[in-house]
């Protein structure tokens, strides 16, 4: 018993190091599985609280190129609106149409990040506003992700730039669907992949959200073809993305909420 | 000594910030950013209390960990140079170390350019690993490893002029 005190007392300093090193490498695998209870996270009082002090200056900055962006938008959507009967293929009718499926909720990015492999947004809006984890997030352009961790007043995306991201996405003149992942090396570069090799791909083709998966409504735009082969196996394409969306320049973002998710997953679990 | 306690205190707030509010948007060439906080690290007195000095470099890359969401990268990396750093410093400042009378702003300044940039490429080593988890990925690691040393070597060594002329 003495023995075993003495080597404590002895290699304290080691025994330390190994139990809060050990303690981070569990944090790390925590971080790289999907959705995993993560007990350190930006969502909180603290690091939320100065991202949003920060974006309150910092979002001065870019007031021109996000209003250029917003006026964009309410230009695309006013020749939308003028014209609803004639398109009945453009991208957003299926789901403001109907106007009970989904319900949108308009929030600011106030941590960006897309430097790293495994890439987590923060956003202004939380639990208060009604988010709730595996909900969409998209922005006039296209898709950014998924939200993870919600806190009172803030929540983290996981961004499409995240290995452990994987988003169901197609071409958008076929029913070819697969999914959408990244490799960690550019940002404004995606990869589809399990795209049946039957599937007539061409260079500059739109990739859209498929709608398969509860979170996004289907076609939200992504990106086009950049360039594309076949994998090993020789049964399926793979397609680098080009983003409609510059990652690097966030501002104003939607969040969707699927009305009918619960209902959905009920009945996939069953 | 309560001087310097708060001192320590002030210095490890300051670097926290300054490297998630500014050096953590950086982004030169679209991914190398500099961590600077390992200062804190580098420059902390070398006759004080071991333990405590591995705890509060726990609590450094835990709360660098809490702003970036990286899971525990930061402090993993932080812990592990914070427990290697009597043998970093053994070989570069050789004999002098092992009198135990360290002090950093008394040191020619060759010895801690490889002070530096030892402690640098081992936390980044490690950081990188971490980050991106995958052997297959080895040569996308030894990339970032390197691009952001460097960048993070000549900034700690730009701070270092900086502030140890104010000293004297």
């Amino acid at each position: 018993m003495q023995q075993i005190i003495n080597f404590i007392i002895r290699n304290k300093n080691f025994l330390l190091f190994l139990s809060l090193f050990f303690i981070s490498i569990v944090f790390t695998i925590q971080s790289h599985s999907y959705h995993k209870s993560k007990f350190i996270n930006s969502a909180n009082f603290l690091s939320g609280g100065v991202y949003n002090s920060l974006n309150n200056f910092s979002e001065y900055l870019n007031l021109k190129s996000q209003n250029k962006l917003l006026a964009e938008e309410n230009n695309r959507l006013r020749e939308q609106l003028f014209n609803i009967n004639t398109t009945k293929d453009s991208t957003f009718t299926n789901t403001t149409s109907s106007g009970k499926l989904y319900k949108f909720y308009s929030a600011n990015v106030i941590k960006n990040s897309y430097s790293l492999i495994d890439n987590i947004l923060l956003i202004n809006k939380g639990q208060r506003d009604s988010l709730k984890q595996d909900f969409g997030v998209i922005t006039t352009k296209g898709i950014v992700g998924i939200v993870d961790k919600t806190s009172n007043q803030f929540a983290t995306v996981i961004s499409i730039l995240n290995s452990t991201s994987k988003i169901s996405a197609g071409l958008k003149k076929t029913n070819h669907y697969g999914s959408l992942e990244w490799d960690g090396e550019n940002p404004q570069i995606v990869q589809l992949v399990d795209i049946a090799i039957n599937a007539n791909v061409k260079k500059g083709d739109t990739i859209i959200t498929s709608g398969q998966s509860s979170i996004f409504p289907k076609g939200i735009l992504i990106g086009t073809v950049e360039d594309f082969k076949h994998d090993i196996a020789e049964n399926f394409y793979e397609i680098n993305v080009k983003l409609f969306n510059d990652m690097t320049n966030l501002e104003h973002v939607y969040v969707i909420e699927n009305i009918h998710k619960e209902e959905i997953n009920n009945l996939i679990n069953e | 000594m309560n001087n310097s306690l708060t001192g320590h205190i002030i210095r490890f707030f300051t670097l926290v910030f300054a490297q998630v509010l500014i050096f953590n948007h950086v982004n030169f060439l679209g991914y190398i950013n500099p961590y600077i906080y390992i200062l804190f690290i580098a420059f902390f007195p070398v006759k004080n209390n071991r333990a405590l000095f591995i705890f509060s470099s726990f609590l450094l890359g835990l709360s660098i960990d809490m702003f970036l969401d990286t899971g525990g990268i930061h402090a993993a990396a932080s812990v592990l140079i914070a427990y290697i750093r009597p043998v970093i410093l053994k070989s570069s400042f050789g004999t002098i170390y092992e009198y135990q009378s360290v002090r950093f702003n008394a040191i020619s300044f060759g010895v801690i350019i490889t002070y530096i940039t030892l402690l640098v490429i081992a936390h980044h080593l490690v950081l990188f690993l971490l980050e991106i988890f995958s052997i297959s990925k080895i040569l996308l690691i030894l990339q970032k490893t390197l691009f952001s040393s460097i960048f993070t070597i000549l900034l700690s060594i730009i701070i270092y002029i900086i502030f140890s002329r104010n000293n004297k």
